[in-house]
């Protein structure tokens, strides 16, 4: 299936501002109503419109993508999609409370979804993708070469983005089969969160660089001494090279590098289309975070950078929420009253009630400065958010609530 | 320290280094993931690839602070260890460096790690190591065994030659005595699992496992009684709606019983809670290392908060 560039604005046209769904209410028990909430996040319009085809979670660890895209992977099957979630993180309860032993580099039908759509999840396995290309690639004498390499051997399982290559490698290949109406990927929690969009670049500019061409130089050149067909400047380098990294390290690469060449037209390509892929109209990125200061911080920073990509936002999904049930009885008001209490040396477990009440409207108070300082700075940008439940998800009842938490 | 993400580890780490610091020690606190991580959490502008002086700890301490950046970590190698000063320019210029720090497996991990140790072994002219200790804001949990484990890293690509030498040397300082890898959690499920398996991973790549850092802990407001009947259900709400009244929270057409509803369903809620952060806490028992707890800040992680932490660490012994 095509994208449809024509049809750009549908993703603009979910988004709903609602005025009367406590947000502004909740506000105004702060005290500081008067600023103007940002757009509510129409989670179930995103996931439905059936031009929706990708949708990525992204942000800094810790932050819930993992159980995000899982809790969306099942409201979109129990709306009717077929669906299918790519996870990176390895975590064991995810896969549990699927109710799969253990995910693989195959989706995995998902049983107990209620409803007309169909669920499939798995996880990626770095390795086993880059064979698949090198095989799909190459004849087999030269896959054989390649998959022996020491150098590919370190490189397909350690490779500081070989795992975001990847991911996005997978994606693209579920993406191009079209077996899917939905496919909800979450991104590797690498060193940082943007990797994955600039681990295809990276690998280019190193296969397009002049690195690769003088370690292709003996290679080219039938074996003969390593550097000889290059200039003097060069020569120093090439001495350089050798010293650091050592002879055996080279010879290893060169070998790789020359068995891969065949492959690497095709590597780029791909990663290209990958990365075009992401800024069509069909996905749909969703910046995940907690009510945190570091975790908003990092999610303004990569709300700035898709938009420099331009790659389609839909909106920022901010998990663990914490809410008081008792909103109208300030912290102020509710420690005062402890207090009061306290120093009567009455009603003793009532002033450790209000205590905790207070500390909580607290925390809440924290939590709404933070959306604040994100939501001046990116007022368009639409906010789903979810309640901090008392207990962990480990089932798909939990992964349901989760989701009807994310579209409420 | 190595914690799972959103647990508070370069928090933790900057108060441990404060903490260590404390009557008149010499202190680093490096930072490895680029994130300037650190410059936030003492609020200062990021910090440049240089070690400088960035608090001071109580009693007269100091604490001092780098970012490393591998690519800057990886010409200071070429230079020291091969004099190269020109050589390390050209080598940026082909792609060298940024292929070294970005592409080739584990060359990164052994150069950040290579930088942190060598501060670590460094000695002034009277021959005395010139940091007490060195703290390291290491990567997450998930990847902390393989970023320590330095030397089975590079084995694909360097089994003998100078970067293996050097990846032995680094091997030999993390996996001395006189490191602790400690780790950062929550009373939650998911970072005390990670916390249990990356102490296993560590110890199967026989590495030195320090202790646990459970942080954001709450403080205990209500008795257990209380606790234990909100947790099945059977939390009184009369007898608060009387204390709301004797209180004077009794305004609105609302009145004291629905706000003692209200709070009832608030107590229910933080009893189920605090039962998961028990199970948590006897989970994490099992790994038999040293635990130590630090209060949730009620105003965050800011400077004066650092201090408090640092200060409780002192006072359980962690430092």
């Amino acid at each position: 299936m095509k994208p449809h560039p024509e049809e750009a604005p549908h993703l603009a046209a979910g988004f709903a501002v609602s005025e009367s769904d406590g947000h502004g209410a909740f506000a105004g028990h702060l005290g500081d109503g008067a600023r103007r909430a940002s757009p509510v996040l129409d989670m179930d319009a995103v996931l439905d419109d059936p031009h929706t085809r990708i949708v990525v979670c992204c942000g800094s660890g810790g932050v819930g993508k993992t159980t995000t895209a899982a809790a969306l992977g099942l409201r979109a099957a129990e709306r009717g999609r077929r669906v299918v979630v790519l996870t990176v993180d390895p975590a064991r309860r995810l896969a549990q409370s699927m109710g799969l032993t253990e995910l693989d580099n195959t989706p995995r039908l998902v049983a107990g979804v209620q409803g007309p759509g169909e669920l499939h999840a798995m996880m990626l396995d770095m390795k086993r993708t880059f064979d698949e290309i090198i095989e799909a690639h190459a004849d087999p004498e030269r896959a054989r070469q390649i998959l022996t390499n020491p150098f590919y051997e370190s490189l397909s399982s350690s490779f500081s983005g070989t795992q975001e290559y990847m991911a996005m490698e997978k994606l693209g290949q579920l993406r191009r089969s079209d077996e899917w109406d939905l496919i909800i990927v979450d991104t590797p929690p690498s060193r940082s969160a943007l990797d994955f969009l600039d681990a295809p670049e990276r690998l280019g500019r190193f296969l397009d660089g002049r690195l690769i061409r003088i370690l292709m130089a003996p290679a080219k050149a039938g074996g003969r001494s390593a550097f000889k067909l290059l200039n003097a400047g060069f020569s120093l380098v090439a001495g350089a090279i050798t010293k650091i990294l050592g002879a055996q390290f080279l010879k290893d690469i060169q070998t790789f590098v020359g068995a891969l060449d065949a492959v690497f037209g095709g590597f780029r390509q791909r990663a290209e289309q990958t990365y075009r892929l992401l800024q069509a109209p069909g996905t749909a990125f969703l910046v995940v975070a907690a009510p945190e200061r570091d975790a908003m911080r990092e999610a303004s920073y990569f709300v700035e950078r898709l938009a420099e990509e331009s790659m389609p936002l839909a909106g920022l999904v901010v998990n663990r929420v914490h809410r008081s049930p008792a909103p109208a009885l300030s912290a102020a008001r509710s420690a005062a009253a402890a207090e009061d209490l306290e120093s009567r040396g009455e009603h003793e477990l009532t002033a450790a009630v209000l205590r905790l009440h207070a500390g909580r409207m607290q925390l809440a108070a924290r939590e709404h400065r933070e959306q604040e300082h994100f939501a001046s700075a990116h007022p368009t940008v639409p906010i789903a958010e979810v309640l901090a439940m008392p207990e962990d998800v480990h089932d798909l009842a939990g992964l349901r609530q989760i989701g009807e938490l994310l579209a409420s | 320290m190595t914690g799972k993400g959103g647990t508070g580890k370069t928090t933790v780490a900057a108060a441990l280094a404060l903490a260590l610091a404390a009557g008149g020690r010499k202190v680093l606190l490096v930072e490895v993931e680029g994130r300037q991580g650190i410059a936030q959490v003492f609020d200062t502008p990021p910090l440049p690839y240089e070690e400088r002086k960035i608090a001071v700890a109580p009693d007269g301490g100091d604490v001092y602070a780098l970012a490393i950046d591998p690519e800057e970590a990886m010409l200071e190698y070429v230079e020291m260890f091969y004099g190269m000063k020109r050589a390390g320019k050209a080598l940026n210029k082909i792609g060298l460096v940024d292929f070294a720090t970005t592409i080739a497996p584990g060359l990164r991990d052994v150069l950040v790690t290579g930088k942190t140790s060598e501060a670590v072994r460094r000695r002034d002219k009277s021959g005395r190591r010139v940091y007490d200790t060195v703290v390291m804001d290491a990567p997450p949990t998930g990847r902390i065994t393989r970023f320590l484990n330095v030397t089975s890293e590079v084995a694909g690509l360097a089994r003998i030659g100078p970067v293996k030498n050097h990846a032995d040397l680094v091997r030999g300082v993390v996996a001395s005595p006189e490191t602790a890898v400690h780790f950062v959690t929550l009373l939650e499920e998911m970072p005390v699992q990670e916390t249990l398996d990356g102490i296993q991973s560590l110890h199967e790549a026989k590495l030195p496992v320090g202790g646990i850092f459970i942080n954001m802990v709450r403080p205990e407001l209500l008795p257990e009684a209380a606790l234990d009947a909100a947790a099945d259900g059977g939390f009184d709400a009369a007898d608060l709606t009387l204390g709301l009244k004797a209180a004077g929270l009794t305004d609105g057409a609302a009145g004291s019983s629905s706000i003692a509803e209200a709070l009832a369903a608030e107590v229910v809620e933080h009893a189920q809670r605090t039962a998961l952060e028990r199970r948590e806490r006897q989970t994490l028992a099992e790994a038999t290392v040293p635990r130590y707890e630090l209060p949730l800040l009620p105003e965050g992680a800011d400077l004066a908060g650092l201090y408090e932490l640092a200060e409780t660490m002192c006072s359980q012994g962690a430092a």
